[in-house]
């Protein structure tokens, strides 16, 4: 699993995008696998998922819960000034207990952290059912992660004021 | 042929002690698991949590993905379940026992399920995952990879521990609980505080339900209470008769199987059964009346059992 991260292009702030490379990348590695091996590359994402900065870990209150997943997660976003160029960061807080909402979050930290304000915000929301997550992990659980995905889009979106 | 039984102390009291067994009794028996004699299961909601590391030997068996089947939103088929018993080296003869996290909600509902499928030995481990991990006790990656063992395909029996919504319609009266949180019965919130709203049209209870939520049965270490503890609960506070039927349900029939787990196996009630439809299909359906607030309700005309 590399952190490539190198930009498709796409750099205007158009609300559906292309499916930023790193991600597209991480997709066709779940597509390519069999059923149990995906669970196995859901788990290293678990496993591997950044821990919170420092600067975070005493400030709770500033990540926001994503309540439509099974187990509790929080993030963050930072997005370094505004417009569509502006990069961002993204920022996960979940426990060990809940290693499928961790790895929701680790496939979205390594396919779209430090990419573009419009890249993060173009990225098609039906993405998440692109994986063959769905038929290891049930469609039920599955939607814990567009929503993930749609709270950081969110976030993106009113940080680096892209309108729209 | 059976495993043995826990005779721990702690279990003598409630009615079915050979339903459970302690973490200390599994650790004994870790060099029975996989053979004919104990299958130990594990079932989860976190679907992953199984391959960060189970109990040594155990298979993992998933409620969405090996037991429900999502066409006819029913479980699976007799021979679906025979299949799945037979990869996971289970015979009709071996003693199983489930785990699980959030206090084995979730291993309640797969026993529940194996209970409808007239698997005979069915055992819960007291306190779950965490109670295991909380003492240090070994877990490990290992996929076991169980030689199939043959599994004739059983008869689904649902009538003595199932009820359907019709069931629970002519009911109305009797004695129902709800499990769901306070807020969920009340009608103020159609899910649990920080899950998923999954779809009920409609806030509120099955008239005449009482509010019992499911953790009052459940120590703060995710162990079942004393019998001394849980009469109190259910049969004072409540004035429940275990001699009469009773029928509980939550928002999936999740919850509602681990109180059910305490009114059959622990409490001794004579019929017990799970509203596996529960609000999901009460709180949508079409004719279906409904109580909001804080009181169970008045039973509309007509309704009364």
């Amino acid at each position: 699993m590399s952190a490539g991260a190198e930009g498709t292009g796409a750099r205007g702030a158009e609300t559906t995008g292309a499916v930023p490379a790193a991600l597209a990348e991480i997709a066709e590695d779940f597509r390519a696998m069999a059923p149990k091996d995906r669970l196995q590359l859901l788990l290293e994402f678990s496993d591997g998922l950044p821990e919170l900065p420092e600067r975070y870990r005493e400030h709770p209150e500033l990540l926001e819960g994503v309540p439509e997943c099974q187990s509790p997660i929080f993030l963050l976003t930072e997005v370094g000034g505004t417009g569509a160029d502006a990069p961002v960061r993204l920022f996960f807080s979940a426990p060990p207990e809940a290693p499928t909402t961790r790895g929701f979050a680790g496939i979205l930290a390594e396919g779209l952290d430090a990419l573009s304000a419009a890249e993060v915000a173009g990225v098609p929301a039906d993405i998440t059912e692109e994986m063959g997550l769905a038929e290891v992990v049930s469609p039920l659980r599955l939607r814990g992660m567009a929503a993930m995905l749609g709270r950081i889009q969110r976030q993106v979106r009113e940080k680096a004021q892209l309108g729209g | 042929m059976p495993a043995p039984l826990d005779p721990a102390p702690d279990f003598a009291d409630y009615a079915h002690p050979e339903k459970l067994v302690s973490t200390a009794w599994l650790a004994e028996h870790l060099d029975l698991v996989g053979t004919e004699d104990l299958a130990v299961v594990e079932s989860d909601e976190d679907v992953l949590l199984y391959a960060t590391g189970h109990i040594p030997g155990a298979v993992g068996i998933d409620w969405h993905l090996d037991l429900n089947d999502p066409v006819t939103r029913d479980y699976v088929s007799p021979e679906a379940f025979a299949a799945l018993m037979e990869r996971s080296g289970i015979t009709p003869e071996t003693t199983i026992v489930v785990y699980g996290d959030k206090s084995n909600w979730w291993a309640a509902y797969a026993l529940w399920v194996f209970e409808l499928f007239g698997h005979a030995d069915v055992r819960l481990l007291d306190g779950g995952r965490a109670a295991w991990q909380a003492e240090g006790r070994e877990l490990t990656r290992e996929e076991p990879s169980p030689a199939p063992a043959p599994y004739p395909v059983p008869t689904r029996s649902d009538a003595p521990i199932r009820a359907f919504r019709e069931d629970v319609l002519g009911f109305l009266g009797g004695q129902l609980i709800d499990v769901r949180s306070p807020q969920e019965y009340s009608g103020e919130r159609l899910h649990m505080p920080d899950y998923p709203q999954e779809g009920a049209v409609r806030g509120g209870h099955i008239p005449g339900a009482r509010s019992v939520p499911w953790a009052k049965a459940a120590r703060e270490d995710g162990r079942f209470r004393s019998r001394a503890e849980l009469e109190q609960i259910y049969l004072t506070e409540q004035g429940m008769d275990p001699a009469e039927p009773v029928i509980a349900y939550c928002r999936i029939g999740e919850r509602s199987s681990h109180s059910w787990f305490v009114l059959t196996y622990l409490l001794g009630f004579a019929s017990a059964r799970n509203y596996d439809g529960s609000w999901t299909e009460w709180g949508n359906g079409v004719g279906l009346p409904i109580a909001i607030g804080e009181e169970p309700g008045e039973i509309p005309a007509g309704a009364r059992r």
